[in-house]
């Protein structure tokens, strides 16, 4: 954990700390850290365990209503019979899923197909070490965090292609193939719009990017990278590609639910299964609490009036904020074709975000400029946003008619 | 005998570079060679930063940036041999190194 | 000598040389990854963080998909990646060489003298890498990008096919 500020803080704000303090007091002073990270680690899994859950329902809640149907709100919670708005539902899904039964196709790869999802979940929840979740939340102090974060991701790549293998289907290696054409192809514009931060911010630690991020312009805007123009291109850069990375819609295609049965996951079932759902949700968790923590300032509040509040309170508001945008944007877009997918990532994504990467450059040694050239630096660095922008986007969209199809 | 833990890591890294060795001289399967030669780059590695660590001069990081050069170097190895490995296989049919001894296509 | 780093590496040695004798040649690759993997805990065990981190991404991230990739393509047949084991006339030999070069080694590393100095490790900062790199090393970063360039372009020069693309394909 980090070290606390020089002003004594708020109580509510101490309050986990403080806790965790209470807790480890009685151990003697050597063996105080393994408990303290101990129960850190336990923290964060039953947070985002618990989180996993509530985003199964609130995923179909969302989905239902956005399709005009009241979605899951039969489960009752056991014993008491109380139809609570379907809160019970995945107490069920889980007891469904824990029940049913694992099989393992005759010909496959035994130990990787076991390996391929322990892997997965296991990287999945090693990369929320380095998120801060709020001024005194953050479970290790890395150097170079940053990089652990995506170096941790690197493995989910490895995991799915062990599914695709190990399962020997054709159709399941053939679509780990596709899913890692994906993964491969947006980790560019990702790693590149989170460059320009680290280029802004001049560091990779997580905690030092959020510390820059709590200056208040005339001491009430903030000054979240989000608001500044290299700042909002690569957010939204960094965002379409976490959707990606996530394997969320409009990029599902690796297990396109009602076209393929279930890409690399076909030959998977029961607990199996039910552990790439939660690696997947909790990738997406991670993806978007560094989305809040580099774009989004983190644990910061957005107004000075607002201090008072907890910081890991906004950090919780702003990850669920994300989550939703993740959720709304699968109720309304349509699937991506491959050729469409790696044509947005290839041609538009990454040649934005190395323009952008310019951009944040330009604005890092424009820092000093002031009066009439503060406002030239922002004409300048949104004429660099939206002038590439717009140019890539009439060739990305340039002689895409109504697609005739030869073999169908 | 009394083993500091420079000569540890240095037996560690030579183990490595003789697994490296034995593999990309036995096998005769291309990928497999190049594996072992990937691993003894690696063995490579693993020298400069323990002579980084219990050098005279750890301050300045050399040894850090040596081996960072050496992960990029041995990034565009790895692409080039394993496309070389892809146009053998388009050749002839299969990767097996012994094979693999004509100069025209 | 701390555990960790016998641990660590006993087991890096171990799964390569496993790597290295194994028949199926997947399993051979992902073993290597986990030996990768072993490399860069003992650059953490070291204290040097970033190159461990550098190495996880590059290895375990980024050659280990090659290196599947090339597999799957240059497979024997559809549903295998078995390869013949090594034989006998080729394992000898380098075995035989191996051993030599090994024992050559472990002979001098023993033998020699090898001052070293007990401090802790220094706490190299990811900044002053950064300032290393920018500043005295300069010269070097901008020939390590031009030539990944350089082996990229060419890997996919080297490796694309030369028949031309069918005309009616959907784009």
């Amino acid at each position: 954990m980090s070290a606390p500020a020089a002003n004594p803080l708020p109580l509510l704000e101490r309050l986990p700390v403080a806790l965790r303090d209470a807790c480890t007091n009685w151990l003697p002073e050597s063996w105080r850290w393994l408990a303290n990270s101990l129960l850190s680690i336990v923290a964060v899994f039953v947070v985002f365990a618990t989180l996993f859950a509530l985003l199964t329902l609130a995923e179909r809640k969302i989905l239902g209503r956005v399709q005009n149907r009241p979605g899951p709100n039969r489960a009752p919670l056991p014993f008491l019979g109380l139809r609570t708005y379907g809160l019970a539902q995945p107490l069920a899904d889980g007891i469904k899923m824990l029940t049913k039964e694992d099989i393992v196709p005759r010909g496959a790869d035994r130990v990787l197909h076991f390996l391929a999802p322990v892997a997965l979940l296991a990287f999945s929840i090693m990369t929320f070490a380095v998120i801060p979740y709020g001024r005194t939340l953050l479970p290790v102090e890395l150097d170079a965090a940053v990089l652990y974060f995506f170096a941790a991701g690197a493995a989910t790549e490895l995991a799915i292609f062990m599914a695709g293998w190990a399962s020997r289907n054709k159709y399941s290696l053939l679509a780990a193939m596709r899913a890692l054409a994906q993964l491969i192809s947006y980790e560019l514009p990702l790693l590149l719009s989170v460059v320009a931060v680290v280029l802004e911010a001049g560091s990779l630690s997580t905690s030092v990017i959020v510390e820059k991020q709590g200056a208040w312009l005339f001491g009430i805007l903030p000054q979240w990278h989000v608001f500044t123009p290299w700042g909002f291109a690569g957010f939204l850069i960094f965002f379409v590609a976490a959707l990606a990375e996530s394997n969320r819609s409009p990029f599902d295609l690796p297990e396109a639910e009602s076209e393929l049965i279930a890409g690399h996951l076909t030959e998977y079932s029961g607990f199996k299964y039910a552990l790439f759902f939660m690696a997947e949700y909790f990738g997406m968790c991670a993806l978007s609490g560094m989305g809040v923590t580099l774009f989004l300032g983190g644990w910061q509040a957005p107004f000075p009036a607002l201090g008072f509040i907890p910081s890991y309170c906004w950090f919780a508001a702003k990850l669920l904020a994300l989550l939703f945008v993740f959720m709304w944007i699968r109720a309304t877009f349509p699937r991506l074709r491959i050729d469409q997918l790696t044509r947005l990532a290839w041609k538009f994504l990454v040649p934005l975000a190395l323009v952008n990467l310019f951009t944040a450059a330009f604005w890092v040694l424009s820092a000093g400029w002031a009066g009439p050239l503060a406002f030239a630096r922002w004409v300048v660095a949104g004429a660099l946003v939206i002038g590439p922008f717009l140019a890539l986007g009439r060739r990305l969209s340039a002689g895409l008619g109504p697609r005739s199809y030869r073999y169908a | 005998m009394n083993l500091s833990p420079l000569h540890l890591c240095l037996l560690f890294s030579s183990a490595l570079f003789c697994v490296g060795l034995i593999g990309a001289l036995s096998r005769s399967n291309a990928i497999l060679v190049l594996l072992g030669v990937e691993l003894m780059l690696n063995a490579g590695n693993i020298n400069l930063i323990a002579f980084w660590r219990y050098g005279p001069a750890p301050a300045e990081g050399t040894g850090i940036l040596f081996v960072l050069f050496a992960i990029a170097i041995a990034a565009a190895e790895a692409a080039v041999g394993l496309a070389l490995v892809i146009a053998v296989h388009r050749h002839q049919r299969n990767i097996r190194l012994q094979e693999a001894n004509r100069l025209r296509g | 000598m701390s555990l960790a780093f016998l641990l660590i590496a006993f087991l890096t040695v171990a799964t390569a040389a496993v790597a290295m004798a194994l028949r199926n040649l997947i399993r051979s690759a992902l073993l290597l990854v986990a030996s990768w993997a072993g490399i860069a805990a003992f650059y953490l065990w070291a204290g040097a963080e970033f190159v461990a981190f550098a190495q996880v991404l590059v290895y375990v991230g980024a050659i280990s998909m090659v290196v599947l990739f090339a597999v799957l393509l240059t497979r024997p047949s559809r549903d295998e990646a078995e390869v013949t084991p090594a034989s006998a006339g080729r394992l000898l030999p380098a075995l035989i060489t191996g051993g030599a070069v090994l024992g050559v080694l472990v002979g001098a590393i023993v033998g020699s003298p090898l001052r070293t100095t007990a401090k802790p490790p220094p706490p190299v900062t990811v900044r002053e890498i950064g300032l290393q790199l920018m500043g005295p090393h300069a010269a070097a970063l901008v020939v390590v990008g031009a030539l990944l360039t350089v082996a990229l372009l060419g890997a996919v020069v080297i490796a694309a096919t030369s028949r031309p693309a069918d005309p009616g394909e959907p784009r």
